[in-house]
């Protein structure tokens, strides 16, 4: 890496530690408003959610969510990936289905839950269905447009070479489109957890989403503040990381 | 049409035709429509009909009005798409929409991939090729060296200028050893000083590779530099109503802009052009 592309980084650390201490100030001013009935400090909180991470309970909890969320994300990306290639790559069938896609995306996916429900039953299958929901169509959506937006001529590129379908996807299609796809991956990334948390906290015995929901009935708010804290900090860590990986594609292009 | 090619005296006719040969590329009553997006069956003829034979290891260059179809005949001969009439051949197969191997094409817009470095642009044209590491590596050396581009092999084309990304595509093309090359305004966007040089450097190829060159442009000096033939289109729908030989030897370089009859041959081309290239601006036709 050269000089400026990491004098650039550096300028961008900083302003994230600035962005930092601006959320922690805030968020001491609102738990000072607001008084311990619904939220704790930023202190208390940490120190709390340090015991929680070291109480054994804790733990069977999280790798639940975990795996959950993993699986979900799996299936999100690949059948997102699979489906925007198709119909990127199909204009015909794209032009019937994308509107389609946009009008399930745009369905409050909540209301899908009683039926998921009764085709995977309670536990770890309608978790995943339900993180899966939600994170597939943007990360078709995404896929499909980036996809389209390949210019011909790399394509007619392609064919001059001989290229069949498959080396034409993974040679010529999929990095022409990645730094687009990159996008729709951050977008799936984050509201696939959403939706996995989501389905724990209606319908499962385990998980964090299970953890926050039972919180939320017995008025733990040490409990709810040390949840949300841990969720925000993973996904505002992974979403960063995933910028990060953006920038240096979008560098090189 | 046999008629067209009556029309061609060479310019110089104390010197033999640089490139004679059999025909390796053979287009026969071909014409080109496009049905009209939007609008329901409606077509537009684009080009044709179109009589031509490429002889093999001759450079070929087209020149014509903007919108005649230049490009679309370009693709037609790569195989990128299928005549609406007539045929096409290559090396006596017919091309039907499938491409045929031995053909290169450098396209008119800049088809670098900005995502792979220069070396790894050109080692891309080798993907589909089975020849053993110690000649790949050959290859791409040699091309990096005859494009001028060997101190910038682990450069990305965001780093590089417009002519040079269009080098990388020729050696993109070069590493194939195609038995056709063709170059779609490849300099189209290039000051013109820099124009000429990349014309020797065309010129050069084409002598050390024996390849076939056909060369769309738009400027009549690159044509009448460059080429062996000639080939002037009409305006849309593009028909070819001139064929020049210009007579030049194979070892020519830039220089002989300075012969007279480079002066005779760009007259010629603009005197079959001039008409045409109102037509396609929207002028009615004025006669000098
Ligand atoms: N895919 C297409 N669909 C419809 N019309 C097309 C298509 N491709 C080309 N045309 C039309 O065919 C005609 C010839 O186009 P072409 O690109 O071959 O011209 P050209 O001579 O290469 O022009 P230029 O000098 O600007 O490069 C134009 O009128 C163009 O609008
Ligand atoms: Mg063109």
């Amino acid at each position: 890496m050269n000089a400026t592309s990491s004098g650039g980084s550096n300028a961008g650390w900083f302003s994230a530690l600035k962005l930092i201490a601006l959320l922690l100030v805030l968020w001491q001013a609102l738990a000072w408003m607001v008084g311990d009935v619904a939220m704790r400090t930023p202190l208390q909180t940490m120190t709390f959610t340090a015991n929680l991470l070291t109480s054994p309970s804790f733990w069977p909890h999280l790798a639940e969510t975990g795996r959950a969320f993993g699986l979900a994300l799996l299936l999100a990306v690949v059948i997102g990936l699979a489906i925007g290639f198709l119909l990127g790559i199909n204009r015909f069938a794209s032009d019937v289905l994308e509107p389609v896609l946009v009008a399930l995306y745009s369905i409050p996916k909540i209301t899908l839950y009683p039926i998921l429900l009764l085709m995977f039953g309670l536990g770890v299958a309608a978790k995943v269905a339900f993180g899966t929901i939600h994170g597939v169509i943007p990360i078709a959506l995404f896929t499909l447009a980036a996809v389209r937006n390949v210019r011909p001529v790399f394509v007619k590129t392609g064919r001059v070479m001989g290229l069949g379908t498959g080396r034409m996807i993974s040679g010529i299609l999929l990095p022409a489109a990645m730094p687009e796809i990159f996008t729709g991956l951050r977008v799936g990334f984050s509201l696939t957890l959403i939706g996995t948390l989501l389905g724990e906290m209606f319908a499962s015995q385990r998980g964090l989403g299970f953890m926050l929901m039972n919180a939320i009935g017995l008025h733990n708010v040490d409990v709810i503040m040390a949840l949300t804290f841990l969720l925000v900090l993973f996904a505002g860590s992974a979403s960063g990381l995933l910028l990060f990986l953006n920038r240096r594609l979008y560098q090189r292009a | 049409m046999t008629s067209i090619m009556t029309t061609s005296k060479p310019i110089t006719p104390t010197r033999t035709p640089s490139a004679p040969g059999a025909a390796q590329v053979s287009l026969r009553g071909v014409d080109k429509e496009f049905i009209r997006p939007g609008r329901s069956g409606e077509t537009v003829h684009a080009l044709g009909p179109i009589d031509l034979d490429l002889r093999r290891g001759e450079f070929f260059a087209v020149v014509g009005p903007s919108g005649c179809g230049k490009s679309t005949l370009l693709e037609l001969v790569a195989g990128l798409s299928t005549a609406t009439r007539g045929d096409v051949t290559f090396e006596g197969k017919p091309i039907h929409n499938r491409i045929p191997d031995g053909v290169g094409v450098v396209f008119q817009e800049d088809a670098s991939f900005p995502w792979l470095s220069v070396r790894e642009n050109i080692a891309f044209g080798l993907r589909r090729i089975k020849i053993d590491p110690k000649e790949r590596e050959r290859r791409i050396e040699n091309a990096l060296a005859m494009m001028g581009l060997t101190s910038f092999a682990h450069s990305f084309p965001a780093q590089l200028s417009g002519g040079m990304r269009q080098r990388v595509c020729i050696a993109r093309t070069l590493v194939t050893e195609p038995r056709l090359i063709l170059l779609d305004e490849p300099f189209g966007a290039l000051d013109q000083q820099t124009r000429l040089l990349m014309g020797d450097e065309v010129l050069n190829l084409w002598r050390k590779t024996g390849a076939t060159v056909f060369l769309i442009t738009h400027a009549l000096d690159e044509a009448a530099m460059l080429a062996d033939r000639i080939g002037v289109m009409s305006a849309r729908p593009g028909r070819l109503i001139d064929i020049v030989e210009t007579g030049w030897p194979r070892d020519r370089d830039s220089r002989i802009v300075q012969e007279e009859a480079f002066g005779a041959i760009t007259a010629r081309l603009w005197r079959s052009l001039r008409a045409e290239s109102m037509k396609a601006i929207g002028k009615p036709e004025v006669e000098p």
